[in-house]
């Protein structure tokens, strides 16, 4: 970190930003102190500008809360239907966000951003659904509070005494494109509550003498404007690009069970904030599981230091100062931030000091930040660790009473210096099963025992000598300071064998998995290891690459699904996230859906039903996505697989077939030559051009040649192998061609050919669309009545080439307009010669090049055969400059 | 037309086909000799020294542009590719690997008699720089100018070396990777698209002058050629 360049990740990643940007929808978010400063207003006016200006705007959701002049500026706007929740008897509305999805506006206006969702809905908090528009490329305005920012609840929470609920992230904030601050003087809002502007009636009042106070308006003024500062400086910031990105440092903080964390996640988010600094959390995982209070209070700090932007890392030992270190060195950490310790504990004492002293003594040249506990509110109350456990006390106090029994036996042989030898054993002994607590009162009440009952004089506390008094304190502090050490090898030992465990159920998964042959077996054998493991039922989606996710779980999984769970599995195949229990997501789900990814693509979700009551830690979750990464890894090696496979067999039979076709060509063609050239040798030795032999002969010849030619045309669109060789080139080119295709046979024919002067290019496979066109042309050759007159005519006409080809024939006969373009289907009374393939032909060749090709009768005389291909944009090298 | 006889190599797997060139070619005069597989070919090829060869694209032992490249290795004499349709590719690789034309079966003599003329005669030394005439098109390869009956048709340089090259060769098919690399340069053969276009400009700027529509032939999948006689 001495050095200033900037780092190329985090360079990348600002590249990054600005992409995903381009494809992300803008969000504007109106900003203001207070409810009634007109953010709602505004936010309105400004879509309705953006409506005159022809964006497609569709109202989300605004509640107008009986406010005169906003209900105006909604009227007229285009809403989408809200969605209503039953919940509790009563009926919510909310935002329709398939709708709107469905709807695929330029732009959605929706209010309160920091609105909590009905339980049900797909998200908690509407947020996410913005969120979701956004990513989709949808455009949004919203309005919010400043007192609903995460990062400022707390100090609103201060100084305005309300607890506030509903908090959006300030990576929301950070992510909007454009935040406007609606403002208004203090005493102008006032003003407009009294007016009944903001809150009608009674509520008016209570509002104005609570929340609409002075002072307290001028705060939270002070407040949002900082806020508002605060972004354009940083916007300021990331404009300067060739600044170093994060050089001001690293900011790291110490994650725990206590609600007081909040404070400090809140507080290290604004120092970096502050000072453009990245910034972490590291949760250090307790030694024994969390109370199930503590634990919930533990995720929930660790999800608002994510949500607050932070990247938070897992570490577990023993010494905390230790882990502390160690994290902030491997990160690149200047700075830690912590809270004031309280209190004395001993074992701090016994460990070889405090977390802090630690910290100072071996944490340089990190800074250290201490912040003190709020001075509002009591004393945190540290959660225990581990539930109160009375059976491991009980089992203590029967272990040293009986040792004293036993003691009491011993006495008559022994001195009672030698019983103390006897309680140090047992307490060894009770170590290897009691927690510290037991532990102490085993050490304390054996002393207490010892004392009362074998240390003259006896029956009294009393001690008359130093030398027992002296061995009694002594006592104490061995069995106390052996009790503890066992404890702890314990907890390591524990510790390591779970560690040990997860890294031998992963092994297990990658090898039976990795061994199994068949997509079932894959999925039979997850499915084992993860019973196994989780002691959790599992099911697995496997995404077909065509159809995405399928309706129904793979039959080898165990769990069998509804369609409720399908919905959360698509979303978390879509959004390549976890969903369900445990997560922000759909979480009134039963179950945990894990998508399957690796670095590429999602190859499906699997699903997770641990028991009920029970609930999945970090860890757990953590190697269930471990897991699941290596199920995806052998699902993505086993599709390259079968991938490459198919393109080889697809290449092998491609090979074959045009072995067949060209050796079926060669075997046609060739006694058709030998024919031909006998003819042509024939007419030659006979001297005569005009002899009716010859040229019975001659005509017959044709008729063979061009019914082998449609057969073997036909032949070719038949397997569906019409590989197309496109070139770019222009439309007289391809009509040239097909005149020439025609040959001699439109001699008997006068045709006219009418193009514009300006054509654009094409980019067809031209031998086949003249093929096509001339096979149109002999079709109006051989039902044109004589004297043959055929027009063609070629037009542009909206992304579309147009080819227009009219003969003057009799046209089709009603019953065969129908299948004029079917193989082998004749006009009646049409003139021999004709194999009536050729027009399928010419439709199997325009359909390849995506053309439609279409025939009528026209109202005079004769028909009209219509072709239509779609236009490309010709590359610019190809446009020529004439 | 040369009156001495000339010999002529007729490498095809099919009797019926060899007895008939056989008898069209004798006809006009040619002395004809034949083989039935690619390895005979190149033995009589060797010992008969013919003037020209008829080159059958498919035969039972070996592939047909295996024997023309061969061929090629010691010999520049004229050869024509008999092959059928829809095996375009087949023939541009053999044009490419050095034949000098081909006749798509099933045939007409007269065809392949004019192909086989045109085929001896560019083999003939070039440079020459005497103005070409056909039907009233006269190219003046010094003034590097192009009439028609008198009347001149203004080509842009691109257009003239096109009609030029046609002209240079007429009568003999040019696959558009020849005209590329002519035209163009070597590293242009990926660019064909352009030729096509070009093409149509000189072919519509002709007709309007009033020549003939047919004088510029697309060979379909394979390459243009000037129509002569």
């Amino acid at each position: 970190m001495d050095d200033v360049r900037p780092n190329p990740d985090a360079l990348l990643a600002s590249i990054q930003t600005e992409e995903a940007k381009l494809k992300r929808g803008r969000l504007k978010i109106f900003f203001g102190m207070a409810p009634g400063v007109g953010k709602t207003y505004a936010m309105l006016k400004e879509a309705r500008k953006e409506e005159a200006q022809g964006v497609d705007v569709v109202v989300g959701l605004v509640e107008t809360h009986g406010r005169a002049e906003t209900a105006q500026m909604l009227g007229g706007l285009p809403a989408a239907p809200r969605r209503k929740v039953d919940y509790r008897g009563t009926t919510l509305e909310e935002m329709d966000l398939d709708g709107i999805i469905f709807l695929r506006p330029q732009l959605v206006v929706v209010y309160e951003l920091a609105h909590t969702n009905a339980p049900g809905s797909r998200h908690p908090k509407r947020y996410q659904d913005v969120l979701e528009l956004l990513d989709l490329g949808i455009n949004v305005f919203s309005t919010l509070n400043v007192q609903h920012v995460e990062s400022r609840a707390e100090a609103v929470r201060q100084i305005a005494g309300v607890q506030v609920h509903e908090t959006v992230p300030d990576s929301i904030l950070e992510q909007a494109d454009d935040i406007e601050l609606i403002d208004v003087s203090p005493a102008r809002l006032r003003e407009r509550l009294a007016e009944g502007k903001v809150y009608l009636g009674a509520r008016a009042a209570v509002a104005s003498d609570n929340f609409f106070k002075e002072e307290n308006l001028v705060a939270l003024r002070e407040i949002a404007l900082r806020l508002t500062a605060e972004r354009v400086d940083q916007q300021l910031r990331s404009l300067r690009k060739n600044r170093p990105a994060g050089s001001s440092g690293r900011l790291m903080v110490a994650v725990g069970p206590s609600p007081y964390s909040l404070e400090l996640v809140r507080r290290t988010r604004r120092l970096a904030y502050a000072q453009d600094a990245s910034w972490l959390a590291v949760a250090i995982e307790p030694e024994v599981p969390f109370p199930a209070d503590a634990q919930r209070q533990f995720d929930k700090n660790l999800a608002l230091a994510r949500e607050l932007g932070a990247e938070v890392i897992f570490t577990r030992d023993q010494d905390l100062a230790r882990a502390l270190l160690r994290v902030a060195r491997e990160n690149h950490v200047t700075q830690i931030v912590m809270g004031r310790p309280h209190g004395f504990r001993w074992n701090e004492w016994l460990n070889g000091g405090s977390l802090l002293t630690k910290l100072l003594k071996e944490g340089d040249p990190i800074d250290l930040h201490i912040i003190p506990p709020p001075v509002t509110k009591a004393r945190w109350t540290k959660p225990r660790s581990g539930t109160l456990d009375w059976t491991g006390y009980i089992q203590a106090s029967i272990g040293v009473l009986i040792v004293t029994g036993a003691n009491v036996g011993f006495s008559a042989l022994t001195g009672y210096w030698s019983l103390a030898l006897f309680y140090l054993l047992a307490i060894l002994l009770m170590s290897m099963r009691l927690g510290r607590g037991p532990l102490l009162l085993a050490a304390a009440l054996s002393a207490l025992l010892w004392d009362f009952l074998f240390i003259p004089p006896l029956y009294t506390f009393y001690i008359a000598k130093f030398e027992d008094g002296f061995m009694l304190c002594l006592f104490f502090v061995v069995a106390l300071v052996t009790g503890q050490l066992t404890s702890r090898l314990r907890i390591e030992e524990r510790n390591e064998r779970q560690r040990e465990r997860r890294a031998s159920s992963l092994y297990r998964l990658t090898r039976s998995i990795g061994a199994a042959t068949t997509l079932d077996e894959v999925i039979a054998q997850a499915s084992m290891q993860i019973k196994e493991t989780f002691d959790a039922d599992c099911g697995f989606y496997v995404a077909n690459s065509a159809f995405g996710l399928p309706a129904s779980p793979h039959p080898s999984g165990e769990l069998k699904l509804d369609e409720k769970e399908h919905g959360v599995a698509v979303w978390a195949y879509r959004n390549r996230r976890v969903a369900g229990r445990f997560t922000d997501t759909l979480a009134s789900s039963e179950y945990f859906h894990v998508p399957l990814l690796t670095a590429t693509k999602a190859y499906g979700v699997m699903v997770i039903k641990p028991p009920p009551e029970r609930s999945l830690s970090l860890d757990e979750r953590d190697l269930l996505e471990s897991f699941a990464q290596q199920i995806a890894l052998v699902l993505e090696k086993d599709a390259l697989q079968s991938e490459a496979e198919s393109a080889r067999i697809l290449s092998k039979s491609d090979e074959l077939h045009r072995a067949l076709f060209n050796s079926v060509s060669h075997e046609l063609q060739t006694p058709l030559a030998v024919l031909q050239s006998g003819l042509d040798e024939l007419k030659r030795v006979s001297h005569s051009q005009n002899d009716r032999v010859t040229d019975a002969m001659d005509d017959a010849m044709e008729r063979l040649k061009r019914l082998v030619k449609n057969l073997l045309d036909s032949a070719r669109l038949e397997t569906g192998r019409l590989e197309l060789r496109r070139e770019w080139g222009d439309v007289r080119g391809l009509i040239d061609q097909a005149i020439e295709l025609v040959g001699n046979s439109l001699q008997s024919a006068e045709l006219q050919v009418q193009l514009p002067t300006s054509l654009p290019l094409l980019n067809v496979d031209f031998a086949l669309m003249a093929q096509a066109l001339a096979n149109i042309l002999h079709n109006a050759i051989v039902h044109g009545t004589p004297p043959i007159k055929i027009s063609l005519i070629a037009e542009v006409s909206s992304e579309f080439l147009v080819i227009q080809v009219r003969d003057n024939g009799p046209g089709i006969p009603a019953d065969l307009m129908q299948n004029i373009f079917d193989r082998f289907v004749r006009a009646p009374g049409a003139k021999p010669g004709g194999s009536g393939l050729g027009l399928s032909i010419s439709k199997g060749f325009i359909q390849a090049h995506n053309g439609t090709l279409e025939a009528h009768n026209l109202p005079d005389l004769g028909c009209l055969f219509t072709l239509r291909l779609p236009l490309e944009k010709a590359p610019a090298s190809i446009t020529l400059q004439s | 037309m040369t009156k001495n006889p000339s010999s002529i190599l007729v490498i095809d797997d099919e009797l019926q086909m060899r007895r008939m060139l056989r008898i069209s070619l004798e006809g006009a005069g040619y002395r004809v000799w034949e083989a039935g597989t690619g390895e005979e070919g190149l033995v009589e090829a060797a010992s008969r020294r013919p003037e020209a060869i008829l080159l059958d694209l498919s035969l039972p032992d070996m592939d047909g542009v295996t024997v023309l490249k061969r061929l090629r290795e010691w010999s520049s004499i004229p050869i024509l590719i008999l092959s059928v349709r829809d095996a375009e590719q087949e023939k541009v690789a053999a044009l490419d690997a050095g034949a000098n034309d081909y006749v798509t079966k099933p045939f007409h003599t007269e065809e392949l008699l004019a192909r086989l003329r045109v085929a001896q005669r560019h083999n003939l030394p070039q440079g020459d720089l005497r103005p070409f005439e056909h039907e009233g098109l006269t190219i003046d390869f010094v003034e590097r100018e192009v009439e028609f009956r008198g009347k001149r048709i203004d080509l842009t340089p691109t257009e003239y070396s096109l009609l030029r090259l046609l002209a240079a060769h007429a009568g003999k098919v040019l696959t558009r990777t020849h005209i590329l690399r002519e035209i163009w340069g070597p590293k242009s053969s990926d660019q064909s698209q352009y030729l096509r276009v070009y093409i149509s400009q000189l072919r519509a700027k002709l007709v309007a002058a009033g020549v003939a529509e047919d004088l510029i032939k697309t060979e379909t999948g394979i390459g243009y050629r000037l129509l002569i006689g």
